[in-house]
C-alpha cells in the first residue's frame, strides 16, 4: 500500500513537471517575421529576409525551409507568417486553414521554370513533354530509346512531399503514376548532386538550380530561360507564391518585406538566384 | 534504546515525511522512462487505428503500389517492409561478424596499451551524427558504387574471401593429409594445401572477374546504405560485445590454460561460449540501430518503392519504413486527418512491434542459456 502511494505521488510529480516545461509560445510580434515552406522559394525569401534586416536592424526574420506542405500547415497552425508555396493551396487546406480563422491571400513573387537535366556527357538535347512523362512513368527505360547510348536510365524525382514534385506531377504527368523505379531525394540541391554524379541520370529542378555541372535538356525544343519562362512558352514553368494570413496592413514591416519582389532591388535579387522576376525594370 | 536517539515525536514524523518525499522522487525518475514509453505507445496506437479503419490491412501488407499522393491513394507497403528488411541483413551482415571479432580481438587479443587506444577510437564512430555519414554516403560512397562498383565488390570480396579461405584451405590440408600413413603424412599435407589453394585461388579469381564486369546503374541503393549502416552500427555491437567478454574474467580463460588449452580453442570454446548472452544482445543492439536509422537511409537509400528483382539484389535502391515515415511527413496533414498521415503512424507502431519482439526474444535467449549454465 505504502509503495503504490508513493508510486501514485511520482507519476503525479510527473505530470507537474511535464505541464510546467511545456513551453508557452507567442508568434507574431511586430519586429519578427517567421517564413517556413518550400525549399524552392526559400532562397528568395532568404535574400530578401538579408537585405530587409540589413536596411532595418531590430528586425529579426526567420527563414525554414521545410516543404510546400508544411508552409501551408506553418501557416494553418499559426506558427509563421509566411508560406513560401511553389504550388497554390489545396482545397483542404483552405478548408482547413478557414476552419481555423486563417484567410490565406496568394502574393507571386517569381516564376520558375522546372529544368529537366541530365549529366553533361548526355548526348541528348531536346526532350518533348510526351517523352519526359514516358521515362517518368517507366514507359522507356533505356536511353537507347531517345536516342542515346545503351544505358539503363536512373530516374531521380524529388519527394512526393515537395512543392516542385507535385508541379512535375501536374505540368509533365499528366496524373498518371509515377515509375516505381523513381528516386526520392529531399532537396533540388541533392537532384543535382545525384545527377552530376551519375551519367545515366535524369533530374528536375528548378531553374535558380541549373548550374555548369549539369545539362538543362530544351523541352519541345524550347530552352528553358527567363525570357521563354516569362512569356510562357516553356511548358514546365510554375508561379512562386507566398502566401500570408490576409493582405498585410499596409506599411506595416510584414507589408514592405512581402512587397520587396516589385522594388528594382528585390527583381535583381530575384535574378541573381536564378529565379524570373514578375516585374522588368 | 530507540526513543534515546530521536528528539521529538514531530522531527520524527518530519523525517519519515522527508524520506517518503525522497522516495516518491526516486520512483518518479525511475518511471519516467516507462511512462513516456507508454505516452509514445498510446499516441501512436490511437493515430495508427484510423489508418487500420479506412484502408484495411490486406492493402498495406500484401501490395507493393505505394501512391500516397494520388487521386484515389494507394498505400501498399510491403516492397517498404522489404526494403527496411534488407538493409537491416545488409547491414547485419556487415556489421555483426566484423563487430563480434572486433570486440574479441580488443578483449583477448591485441596488448593492453593498445586496447586502451584502440576502443576509444571505435566508440568515437558513435559520435558522429548520421547526417554526416549520410552525407558521406551520398557524395563519396554513391559515385564511387557507380563508377567502380564491380571493383569495390571485387575487392570486399577477397578482403572477406581470402583470409576465410586460407583458414579453410590450412584446415582442409590437415584434414585430407591426417588419413594418410605417418610417413607420407608431411608431404602429403603440402601436396593437399597446395591443391586446395589453387582450386580456392581459381574460384576466388574467377568470382571477382564476374563482379568486376557488374555495371552498377545508381549509386544510392541497398549496398551503399548497408556498409555505411553496418559501419554506425558497430561501435554499439563492438562496446556491449567486448564488456560481455571482458566480464567472462580471468578464472575461466586461466583454467582453460591450465588445462592444456591453447589460445584458440580458449576463445571458441571457453570465452565466447560464457559470453554468448552478452554478445546477442550486442548484435540485437546493433540490429535495432540499423532498423531505426533514418536521416543516413532518406540520404542515401534512393527510396525507390520497388522489392528489387531478384530480392536479394543490393544494388537496386530501397525505400525503408523509417525513411517513409520521414518523407511523408510534410505533405500528411494531420489537421484533415487523411490517411496518408495515418499510415505513418501504422508504419511507426510496426517498427515499435518489431522492437518489441527484438526484445522480448533477447530476454528469452539470455535467460535461457543462463538457466543452461545454471
Amino acid at each position: 500500500m505504502k509503495r503504490f502511494g508513493s508510486t501514485l505521488a511520482g507519476i503525479v510529480l510527473m505530470t507537474l513537471v511535464c505541464t510546467a516545461l511545456t513551453p508557452a509560445v507567442g508568434f507574431g510580434q511586430a519586429n519578427k517575421i517567421i517564413v517556413d515552406g518550400s525549399t524552392t522559394v526559400g532562397p528568395i525569401a532568404k535574400a530578401f529576409a538579408e537585405y530587409y534586416m540589413s536596411k532595418n536592424p531590430g528586425v529579426n526574420i526567420t527563414v525554414s525551409e521545410s516543404g510546400s506542405g508544411n508552409g501551408a500547415k506553418s501557416l494553418i497552425n499559426g506558427t509563421c507568417d509566411i508560406a513560401d508555396m511553389s504550388r497554390f493551396m489545396k482545397d483542404e487546406e483552405f478548408k482547413a486553414a478557414v476552419e481555423k480563422g486563417i484567410f490565406p491571400v496568394a502574393t507571386v513573387v517569381a516564376v520558375d521554370g522546372i529544368a529537366v537535366i541530365v549529366h553533361p556527357s548526355c548526348p541528348i538535347q531536346n526532350l518533348t513533354v510526351d517523352n519526359i512523362r514516358d521515362v517518368y512513368t517507366g514507359k522507356i527505360t533505356n536511353w537507347k530509346e531517345l536516342g542515346g547510348p545503351n544505358v539503363a536510365i536512373v530516374l531521380i524525382s524529388r519527394d512526393t512531399n515537395s512543392g516542385t514534385y507535385e508541379s512535375f506531377e501536374n505540368l509533365v504527368l499528366n496524373k498518371q503514376k509515377i515509375s516505381d523505379r523513381a528516386e526520392y531525394v529531399g532537396s533540388n540541391g541533392a537532384i543535382r548532386e545525384r545527377v552530376q554524379s551519375t551519367p545515366a541520370a535524369i533530374g528536375y529542378v528548378g531553374l535558380g538550380f541549373v548550374d555548369k555541372t549539369v545539362k538543362a535538356l530544351k523541352v519541345n525544343g524550347i530552352m528553358p530561360d527567363n525570357s521563354t519562362v516569362t512569356s510562357g512558352t516553356y511548358p514546365i514553368a510554375r508561379p512562386l507564391f507566398m502566401f500570408t494570413n490576409g493582405y498585410p496592413k499596409m506599411g506595416s514591416r510584414l507589408y514592405t518585406f512581402l512587397n520587396l519582389y516589385l522594388t528594382p532591388k528585390g527583381q535583381e535579387i530575384i535574378q541573381a538566384i536564378g529565379f524570373v522576376p514578375v516585374t522588368k525594370y | 534504546m530507540q526513543d534515546q536517539l530521536v528528539i521529538s515525536k514531530g522531527a520524527r514524523r518530519f523525517r519519515r515525511l522527508g524520506a517518503l518525499l525522497g522516495h516518491a522522487l526516486i520512483v518518479a525518475l525511475a518511471s519516467s522512462s516507462i511512462v513516456a514509453l507508454l505516452f509514445i505507445f498510446y499516441f501512436i496506437v490511437r493515430d495508427a487505428v484510423p489508418f487500420f479503419r479506412l484502408e484495411g490491412f490486406k492493402e498495406f501488407f500484401c501490395s507493393t503500389h505505394w501512391y500516397p499522393s494520388r487521386e484515389p491513394a494507394e498505400f501498399g507497403a510491403l516492397s517498404i517492409f522489404v526494403g527496411s528488411a534488407l538493409v537491416t541483413l545488409g547491414a547485419s551482415i556487415v556489421a555483426v561478424p566484423l563487430g563480434v571479432l572486433a570486440a574479441l580481438c580488443l578483449s583477448d587479443i591485441l596488448p593492453f596499451a593498445l586496447r586502451q587506444v584502440v576502443k576509444p577510437i571505435i566508440e568515437m564512430l558513435a559520435a558522429i551524427p548520421s547526417v554526416v555519414y549520410g552525407f558521406f554516403a551520398l557524395v563519396v560512397l554513391a559515385p564511387l558504387i557507380q563508377a567502380h562498383g564491380g571493383s569495390v565488390l571485387a575487392a570486399g570480396a577477397w578482403m572477406v574471401l581470402a583470409p576465410i579461405g586460407l583458414v579453410a584451405v590450412a584446415v582442409g590440408g590437415d584434414a585430407a593429409s591426417a588419413r594418410l600413413p605417418r610417413r607420407m603424412r608431411t608431404s602429403g599435407r603440402i601436396v593437399s594445401w597446395v591443391i586446395l589453394a589453387g582450386i580456392a585461388a581459381g574460384a576466388l579469381v574467377v568470382l571477382t572477374g564476374a563482379l568486376n564486369r557488374l555495371v552498377v546503374s545508381t549509386g544510392t541503393n541497398a549496398l551503399n546504405v548497408s556498409i555505411v549502416l553496418g559501419i554506425m552500427a558497430l561501435p554499439t555491437i563492438v562496446s556491449v560485445s567486448e564488456d560481455a567478454l571482458n566480464s567472462v574474467g580471468r578464472e575461466l580463460r586461466e583454467g582453460s590454460y591450465a588445462l592444456g588449452a591453447t589460445r584458440a580453442e580458449t576463445l571458441l570454446k571457453v570465452v565466447v561460449p560464457a559470453a554468448r548472452s552478452g554478445i546477442l544482445a550486442a548484435v540485437i543492439l546493433g540490429v535495432m540501430r540499423a532498423v531505426g536509422e533514418t536521416m543516413l537511409v532518406w540520404m542515401a537509400s534512393g527510396n525507390s518503392a520497388r522489392i528489387p528483382s531478384p530480392w536479394f539484389n543490393f544494388l537496386e535502391p530501397v525505400r525503408t519504413l523509417t525513411a517513409t515515415i520521414a518523407g511523408d511527413m510534410g505533405e500528411a496533414d494531420q489537421v484533415t486527418g487523411s490517411a496518408r498521415y495515418h499510415v505513418l503512424f501504422a508504419m511507426a507502431l510496426c517498427l515499435l512491434a518489431f522492437a518489441f519482439v527484438m526484445n522480448v526474444v533477447s530476454e528469452y535467449v539470455m535467460r535461457r542459456s543462463r538457466k543452461m549454465r545454471g
